[in-house]
């Protein structure tokens, strides 16, 4: 039997359909998920199957937030960590380009200094808090420091190996012009990297939160981190809860802020 | 004297573990404008002499010599084709065209009208502004060419530059590139193991043999063979006597080795 083109349409159009299908129950479930682990984390909560005073409850964080955000405390903390988290991502990831870059640069001082990188990447880094605050101080600096720290060896290590992994060919193409070694790097070593520069991005925001929570613990002076730490001294679970959603939030809409970035540098580089 | 000049041109490549002498003893001359082929199986050293002559790597034994004068003392400009385009992915046809210009600073409106130029030549003017990765391996292949060409290199290096292509844009492909290098009085070095390509397209055939690299026989294209088109010339009757010859040297190189 022969398929006239109305067919061919017709089952596109009977795909797309099922696709759309497909994503509408992907999305149905998600939201069941949702509520029904809210629901019973309120009911469990109300019947005194957890302890309240523990667990808190979805109505009393959502309580807790809205009487912090109409007398606008809440805004404070949340901007203070914000901001650090924000510098720390930056600091960290162009500093490890910036030092992936000099590796580069110098096949013999990359061969020396090896080892150490090793040594610093398999170091936890939170471990360095204390000494970061007694250097620089107990204040934002200290935290933004730890946001950057946490991130910068492995940006380092990453992208480094992204340099080195360029075709040789394309620097003898710009080496017959006499290229210089830094036209080589600007024009084919780092566009040549972008990806995996930007897949770092997404990395870094991650463990930027983590330095900057760590930090805001050690520090305890503002911002979520600090929230969590003191709720935690006073016995307010409830607001311990409350600066843990507002993290996640925060951290999850960074985390799709740098994705679009990524698909949007992606696409223009191609 | 001839105007490329290669003497006693030895080179070994050292590692960690063992050395290997890629080539020995290279003695050749190539006049201005002549098109020369390197022939002879993989790993005889024919990148190796292609490098040396480019000025990248040192030979650790002989000289190469351009009118006369060492190759490392003077800025002899070369331009460099290799199996693949090494287009910048990230740069439009035009911007990878200029790119020689470009690192050498002096990207003037005359250039980029001359880029302009060449591009239409080679069949790509309309796609000056296009990418890369949005056209076919032969078209790849002529920017790839283009942009060798507008730096107006004295010496031109091809290495294997067609055989990532399907036989048919091959030879479209060798057409042009031996009309345009013809035209532009270039001298030329193609390195190859496709011995119908070194006959059509060259003047003079050098066969190496292997492990270390070096001039096993020399062959002369017959005069009426060099004026014609390489695509002419593969059905040229003189063109499968050559072959013969050249495919009976190949098999006793191997039989000696
Ligand atoms: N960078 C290198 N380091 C070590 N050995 C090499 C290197 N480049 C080429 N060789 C060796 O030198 C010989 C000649 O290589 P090459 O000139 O690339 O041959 P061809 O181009 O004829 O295939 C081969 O045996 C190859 O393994
Ligand atoms: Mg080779």
């Amino acid at each position: 039997m022969n398929t006239t083109p109305k067919q061919d349409q017709q089952r596109f159009e009977n795909h797309l359909k099922h696709l759309k299908k497909e994503k509408r129950h992907v999305w149905a479930w998600q939201f069941v998920i949702f509520v029904v682990f809210f629901a019973i984390w309120e009911l469990s909560s109300q019947l005194q199957w957890i302890d309240p005073l523990l667990f808190s409850s979805p109505s009393s964080i959502a309580d807790l937030l809205f009487q912090k955000a109409t007398d606008g405390s809440i805004f404070l903390h949340l901007r203070v960590t914000l901001l650090e988290t924000i510098a720390g991502f930056i600091l960290g990831t162009f500093i490890g380009i910036f030092l992936a870059a000099i590796l580069w640069w110098s096949p013999r001082f990359s061969k020396i200094i090896d080892p150490y990188l090793v040594i610093l990447n398999a170091m936890p880094k939170v471990a360095l808090g204390p000494i970061i605050i007694v250097a620089l101080g107990p204040g934002y600096v200290s935290i933004i420091a730890m946001g950057a720290i946490i991130s910068v060896i492995i940006t380092t290590i990453v992208v480094y190996s992204a340099f080195q992994d360029v075709d040789e060919n394309y620097l003898k193409v710009l080496n017959s012009f006499g290229a210089t070694r830094y036209q080589c790097f600007k024009e084919a070593v780092l566009p040549a990297s972008f990806s995996t520069i930007i897949s770092t991005f997404k990395v870094n925001v991650g463990l930027s939160w983590v330095g900057v929570i760590v930090g805001e613990f050690l520090v305890s002076q503002k911002g979520l981190g600090y929230l969590i730490i003191y709720g935690f001294q006073v016995f307010d679970f409830t607001l311990v809860l409350s600066s843990l959603m507002l993290i996640a939030l925060c951290a999850a809409i960074m985390y799709q802020a740098v994705d679009r970035l990524e698909r949007k540098l992606i696409k223009n580089s191609k | 004297m001839g105007f490329l000049t290669l003497e006693h041109i030895s080179h070994q490549y050292f590692t960690t573990s063992s050395y290997t002498k890629a080539i020995e003893d290279i003695n050749l001359t190539i006049d201005e404008g002549e098109f020369v082929s390197f022939l002879g199986p993989s790993g005889c050293g024919k990148s190796t002499i292609l490098s040396i002559v480019s000025g990248l790597i040192t030979p650790t034994e002989g000289n190469v010599f351009v009118n006369g004068s060492p190759i490392s003392k003077q800025s002899t400009s070369i331009g460099y084709m290799l199996q693949q385009d090494y287009l910048f992915p990230w740069k439009t046809i035009q911007q990878n065209v200029l790119l020689g210009p470009y690192i050498q600073r002096n990207v003037t409106q005359e250039i980029k009208e001359k880029a302009i130029h060449i591009l239409e030549d080679m069949g790509l003017g309309n796609v000056v502004t296009a990418y890369p990765t949005q056209l076919s391996g032969g078209m790849r292949q002529r920017a790839a060419l283009a942009r060798t060409l507008i730096t107006d290199p004295h010496i031109f290096l091809l290495d294997e530059p067609f055989s990532a292509l399907d036989y048919q844009t091959k030879l479209k492909l060798e057409n042009l590139v031996a009309n345009t290098l013809k035209k532009y009085n270039k001298t030329s070095l193609l390195v190859t193991h496709d011995i119908g390509e070194a006959i059509a397209m060259s003047d003079r055939i050098y066969l190496l043999s292997a492990n270390p690299g070096k001039i096993a026989a020399t062959f002369q294209v017959p005069n009426h063979l060099k004026s014609l088109d390489p695509f002419d010339a593969r059905q040229d009757a003189d063109f499968n006597d050559l072959f013969q010859e050249i495919w009976k040297e190949l098999n006793a190189l191997e039989h000696n080795s």
